[in-house]
């Protein structure tokens, strides 16, 4: 049985935004549902960010509207149940891993050992009582994706969180985000390695503003007739560029 | 708003300060060195000079807390910005309230033990004539410092970096500091001038430290003369014009 009555946690509406001259985001529309990993991918500068941003609602929109759990984006109510973690690791670097998450963590209202579970999640309480300043940079990315898993948000965005981490580390990560999917969550992770797309329920293709395709990677293979995401992405975008009547 | 998120705020920025042990040794040791030296310039040599320490001191005890939270809120709120944890904190239930009550809450509490420090050593040591009561010099020195805490939030909305922050000392500061009375009375200077230092708040913050130093400081409520409590009761203006002036900064949403 087809389940079209599952609610989308997000839905974006012919979003435009405008930073300085650039239309960042140019017209998308796009729907996440609750339950499976969405991968946005796309190259650097292509309004992933952005899209992000207003999906969280930090950005100010030019048009369109953005809905999260059948609210205004950015709307009071959802600041306990979106969790976002931002491209570079936003959490306090004189401070230790453990104090870090203690603060975000009354901030929120979530029971002391919630801190210790979002630790253990991202393998960080060995290094607990060290000051971020002196983790690597993929240990400090951790942290700032422990703050987020917090309270077990119902939306978690995360912009860019597997940049430069170790394979090993990297493959627990996605094993974690499909966890938090298959408990329920919506996740949507934004990439411009296309090779993570293969580790997605469901992808978001992004390109100059605008989505390219909105698909399960296997159904994106097998219209575009190629063997993996990066062939399948060139093979939209060279579509895109022919003439209309040779393509009709 | 709420309490609890408040207080986080307050014990966060003052752990931030713990682990910074030098810059707390300095906030704490420095204006009291800086007094010390005032003392020496005027005062130890015997008779004392121009009005010596006991014209000299209060105005300094004023300014010292001021500039200091000034600089130290403008870095670090600016830190705050640009690092993505506001964005962050102002993303979950975070007021913006919080933000700057707990921001205003932690420098305040450092500044009580500051100007206690400072007036100590000022009134026991050093000699500084006091008509007025002691504990009324801490209590004007912590709402200056809360003062320059205010405004130093507010400015950090206008600087992309630590360096354009510190700029706003001599843009915003050193000004106030000129015609605040302290280089020449106010009622002397050029009649525009006078009127400018009439409603800068550090000519209040002077004003308060002064009055309750000065001969018939002691009259009034509490044993405070009742000038001082004005002069008080403007400060305390400025530090609330200056924290909604800085809430104001504070987005959610940004371009």
């Amino acid at each position: 049985m087809v389940k079209n009555s599952v609610r989308n946690v997000v839905e974006v509406r012919d979003l435009v935004v405008r930073r300085g001259r650039v239309r960042a985001v140019d017209g998308l529309s796009c729907s996440i549902a609750p339950g499976v990993v969405t991968g946005l991918l796309g190259p650097s500068g292509c309004g992933k960010s952005t899209l992000i941003r207003a999906v969280v609602g930090v950005q100010v929109l030019t048009s369109g509207t953005v809905e999260v759990l059948g609210l205004p984006a950015g709307d009071r109510r959802l600041r306990h149940r979106v969790g976002y973690v931002t491209q570079a690791p936003s959490v306090y670097d004189d401070l230790t891993v453990a104090e870090n998450l203690r603060f975000f963590g009354r901030v929120l209202g979530v029971p002391a050992d919630e801190t210790e579970r979002c630790l253990e999640a991202v393998d960080l309480a060995a290094v607990r009582d060290r000051v971020v300043d002196r983790l690597s940079g993929g240990q400090r990315s951790r942290v700032s994706l422990a703050v987020a898993l917090l309270g077990s948000p119902e939306l978690l965005v995360l912009d860019e969180p597997t940049v430069g981490l170790d394979p090993v580390l990297r493959r627990d990560l996605w094993a974690m985000f499909h966890a938090l999917a298959d408990a329920g969550a919506a996740v949507l992770v934004s990439s411009h390695v296309m090779d993570e797309a293969q580790r997605c329920d469901r992808l978001l293709l992004m390109r100059d503003g605008r989505l390219l395709a909105s698909d399960t990677p296997g159904d994106l293979l097998a219209r575009t007739g190629t063997r993996d995401v990066e062939a399948a992405f060139l093979a939209i975008v060279e579509h895109a560029q022919e003439p209309k009547e040779v393509t009709a | 708003m709420s309490p609890r998120i408040t207080l986080a705020v307050a014990a966060r920025v003052l752990t931030q300060l713990r682990r910074d042990r030098r810059t707390l040794a300095m906030l704490l040791v420095l204006p009291c060195l800086v007094l010390a030296l005032l003392w020496w310039m005027f005062d130890a040599g015997g008779a004392p000079l121009a009005g010596g320490f006991d014209a000299l001191g209060p105005p300094l005890l004023a300014l010292i807390p001021f500039i200091v939270m000034f600089l130290v809120t403008s870095v670090t709120t600016l830190r705050e910005r640009s690092s993505g944890t506001l964005e962050r904190l102002l993303a979950m239930p975070t007021g913006k309230g919080d933000v700057l009550v707990g921001y205003a809450l932690a420098f305040g509490a450092v500044a009580t033990v500051q100007s206690a420090l400072a007036v100590l050593l000022c009134w026991a040591v050093l000699g500084l004539d006091v008509s007025g009561p002691v504990w009324m010099l801490v209590v004007v020195a912590v709402a200056d410092a809360v003062l320059g805490t205010a405004l130093g939030l507010f400015v950090s909305a206008f600087a992309r970096t630590e360096f354009q922050a510190v700029q706003f000392m001599p843009a915003l500061v050193i000004p106030q500091i000129l015609l605040c009375g302290l280089f020449l009375p106010r009622d002397a200077m050029p009649g525009v001038l006078e009127a400018i230092s009439d409603v800068l708040p550090l000519s209040f913050a002077v004003d308060a430290m002064s009055g309750v130093s000065k001969a018939g400081g002691g009259a009034g409520l509490g044993g405070v003369a009742g000038s001082v409590w004005g002069d008080l009761a403007v400060v305390v203006g400025f530090v609330l014009a200056g924290l909604l002036l800085g809430a104001a900064t504070l987005r959610r949403r940004t371009a």
